[in-house]
């Protein structure tokens, strides 16, 4: 059985420690001192889709981590890079697994060190409750694949099969990239208009019946994404204009019942005056767009606003 | 001469005290807050700042009151222009009136409901203290003209610029008003509408990363106006450089802006939004303006 190493305690890497706790030894690499004393003095409560304690062996201090064979970056995107620094020379052995939102995470990770790695794309969402306590708001799948040939598809059926008896969903793929465009695709969408609008993903974006209806920026933004993923000669697992649909009718259906209003993650950082990701979501599409000499300028509009919003917000 | 400013706000303050100041004009105001109108009617209009005066002004918050007039400035935000002026045209059935309103489309909306209708342009800024009294921020032209589809005659044109001028609101009569308009308007387009989205002051906006925006936006508007055959009487970008000074208006949050800031409607359809709805109607798409819009419709629908 896998021994598993989670870095980084927020919602996700939580969600992930919390259910791998209960079928695999499983350890939690947190930035604070307090974070890890609180886990490891009251367990890991996660409630909501789910709902136990977990044990796990936190710590603050990489050097104290107990030996893995499978390592779950958890992180934002904008901490990989001094977390994958805090690994470096540790568990030679071990298979990585790359979660983060956006492009490159793993050429991130790659740089300090040649674990084999798992490319992964997370649907999963959260609400944060306190250092020991994480609320499992959308019970969605992970998609995994293997990057650059590093591993073997088998090892990613063992990690999908691990996360599966975690009581977590999981789905492997060849090749990941195109599951990770299309969330791309969505994801630079969705985060930047509603980190601008201050909308939760609500049924406005998919709203089309006036002309400057948010809808139709939705959509051209989304189209200029897909003409970025041909030109990269990915062709899309899942249509993202069709995701936003659906979920904004999800959303609906779940509101009415007085529960859901998805606040994406921008949108969260925008709010608490935090860096957001858009580097790693929108900066990567313009980037890729960029190199593959495709015109992008509704996602280099976004990709200013939401730049000068973290510096003037 | 009788005058009558409808919205009698900051802009609508700077004309209506300084037309009181011209011999042979009466002027009139046409506003709905009542403290204002009744300190007005107290104590005169008092304007203060980039210039004292104080003005004997007829304000009443009821239409039906306004006297026969020879011209009309409205000066309401754009969202209440076609509310004001279904309220008070029949003041104007013998009159020219004038918008010195922000954008573009308010003279349409005009012209709904007088015969002759005037096109304007206007800088000077101000800001409300009291009621009764206006604090003058900003200096500035205004240019007028016959607006094409319902035109005042030239000569009234000329006759408010001159009566203007000589209150001390310097205004220029041109046969064709609306290369200055859409200067403006394509200026106010980009410093406002990524002003509002941002949080940034004018200055701010026009520095990385948001001053290429702000050009390639300009970029739309020019299109638009280049399209409807408008020349520019001058570059609205020079403008943009101009108000990023620090002695200008660096540190000046666009009305937009102020408006998000307080929750109140915006005048993007007047803005960005016209130069859309100008674009469609000829043939140009302006996609960055059409997204801004929806991105500011999206922060007013999201106050609930």
């Amino acid at each position: 059985m896998d021994r598993v190493c989670v870095i980084g305690g927020g919602v996700i890497g939580s969600l992930y420690a919390g259910h791998l706790a209960g079928v695999a030894e499983t350890s939690l690499l947190v930035r604070r001192e307090e974070h890890a004393l609180a886990l490891e003095r009251e367990g890991l409560r996660v409630s909501g889709k789910s709902d136990f304690v977990a044990r796990v062996a936190a710590t603050a201090d990489p050097a104290e981590l107990p030996e893995f064979d499978l390592g779950i970056l958890a992180t934002k995107a904008t901490d990989l890079d001094a977390a994958a620094s805090r690994l470096a020379g540790l568990a030679p052995g071990a298979t990585l697994m790359t979660i983060q939102n956006g492009l490159g995470a793993e050429e991130i990770v790659r740089r300090h060190g040649d674990w084999p790695l798992v490319s992964a794309v997370t649907f999963m969402s959260g609400v944060r409750h306190g250092d020991a306590h994480v609320e499992y708001e959308l019970d969605t799948e992970t998609w995994m694949g293997p990057y650059d040939g590093g591993v073997s598809e088998e090892r990613v059926e063992q990690v999908r099969a691990l996360l599966e008896s975690g009581g977590l969903r999981a789905r492997t793929f060849p090749d990941l990239r195109p599951a990770q465009w299309s969330k791309l695709v969505f994801n630079a969408t969705v985060n930047t208009v509603a980190a601008l609008t201050d909308l939760p993903h609500v049924g406005q974006f998919a709203a089309r019946d006036q002309p400057v209806d948010l809808g139709h920026l939705v959509h051209d933004l989304m189209e200029e994404g897909k003409r970025v993923a041909a030109a990269a000669g990915v062709e899309l697992y899942e249509d993202p204009w069709e995701m936003n649909v659906l979920a904004v009718r999800r959303g609906e259906t779940e509101a009415a019942s007085g529960h859901y209003a998805h606040v994406p993650s921008m949108l969260e950082d925008v709010r608490s005056h935090r860096r957001t990701e858009v580097d790693f979501i929108t900066g990567a599409l313009v980037r890729e767009a960029q190199r593959l000499g495709v015109a992008v300028p509704l996602h280099s509009a976004m990709y200013r606003l939401v730049r000068a919003r973290e510096a003037g917000g | 001469m009788r005058v009558c400013v409808v919205g009698c706000g900051a802009v609508g303050s700077l004309f209506a005290a300084h037309l009181t100041q011209v011999e042979g004009v009466e002027v009139w105001a046409y506003d709905l807050d009542p403290r204002h109108v009744e300190a007005i009617n107290r104590n005169g209009l008092r304007i203060s700042g980039a210039g004292e005066l104080e003005g004997r002004v007829r304000a009443t918050t009821n239409a039906a009151e306004l006297p026969a007039c020879d011209f009309g400035i409205v000066a309401t935000k754009s969202m209440h222009t076609d509310a004001a002026m279904a309220a008070c045209a029949s003041a104007f059935a013998g009159g020219a009136v004038c918008s010195v309103q922000n954008g573009a489309g308010n003279e349409e909306l005009v012209a709904k409901h007088v015969a002759e209708v005037i096109r304007g342009t206007t800088f000077p800024a101000g800001h409300l203290a009291a009621p009764g009294h206006v604090v003058w921020d900003t200096k500035g032209d205004t240019h007028i003209g016959p607006f094409e589809p319902r035109p005042a005659p030239m000569e009234k044109v000329r006759a408010l610029a001159e009566a203007c001028t000589r209150g001390g609101m310097p205004t220029v009569a041109l046969e064709d008003a609306r290369g200055a308009q859409w200067r403006k308007l394509i200026f106010n387009a980009a410093s406002n509408a990524i002003a509002a989205v941002t949080g940034l002051t004018h200055g701010r906006v026009a520095e990385p990363p948001t001053r290429e925006l702000a050009w390639a936006i300009m970029g739309e508007g020019r299109s638009v106006a280049d399209a409807q055959g408008i020349v520019l009487d001058r570059d609205p970008e020079e403008l943009f450089d101009f108000a990023a000074r620090k002695e200008v208006a660096y540190d000046h949050k666009p009305s937009m802006l102020q408006d998000v800031e307080a929750r109140r409607a915006t005048e993007i359809d007047f803005l960005n939004g016209a130069i859309v709805a100008f674009g469609d109607r000829h043939g140009v798409e302006a996609p960055l303006n059409r997204g801004l819009t929806a991105i500011v419709k999206g922060i007013e629908r999201s106050w609930g």
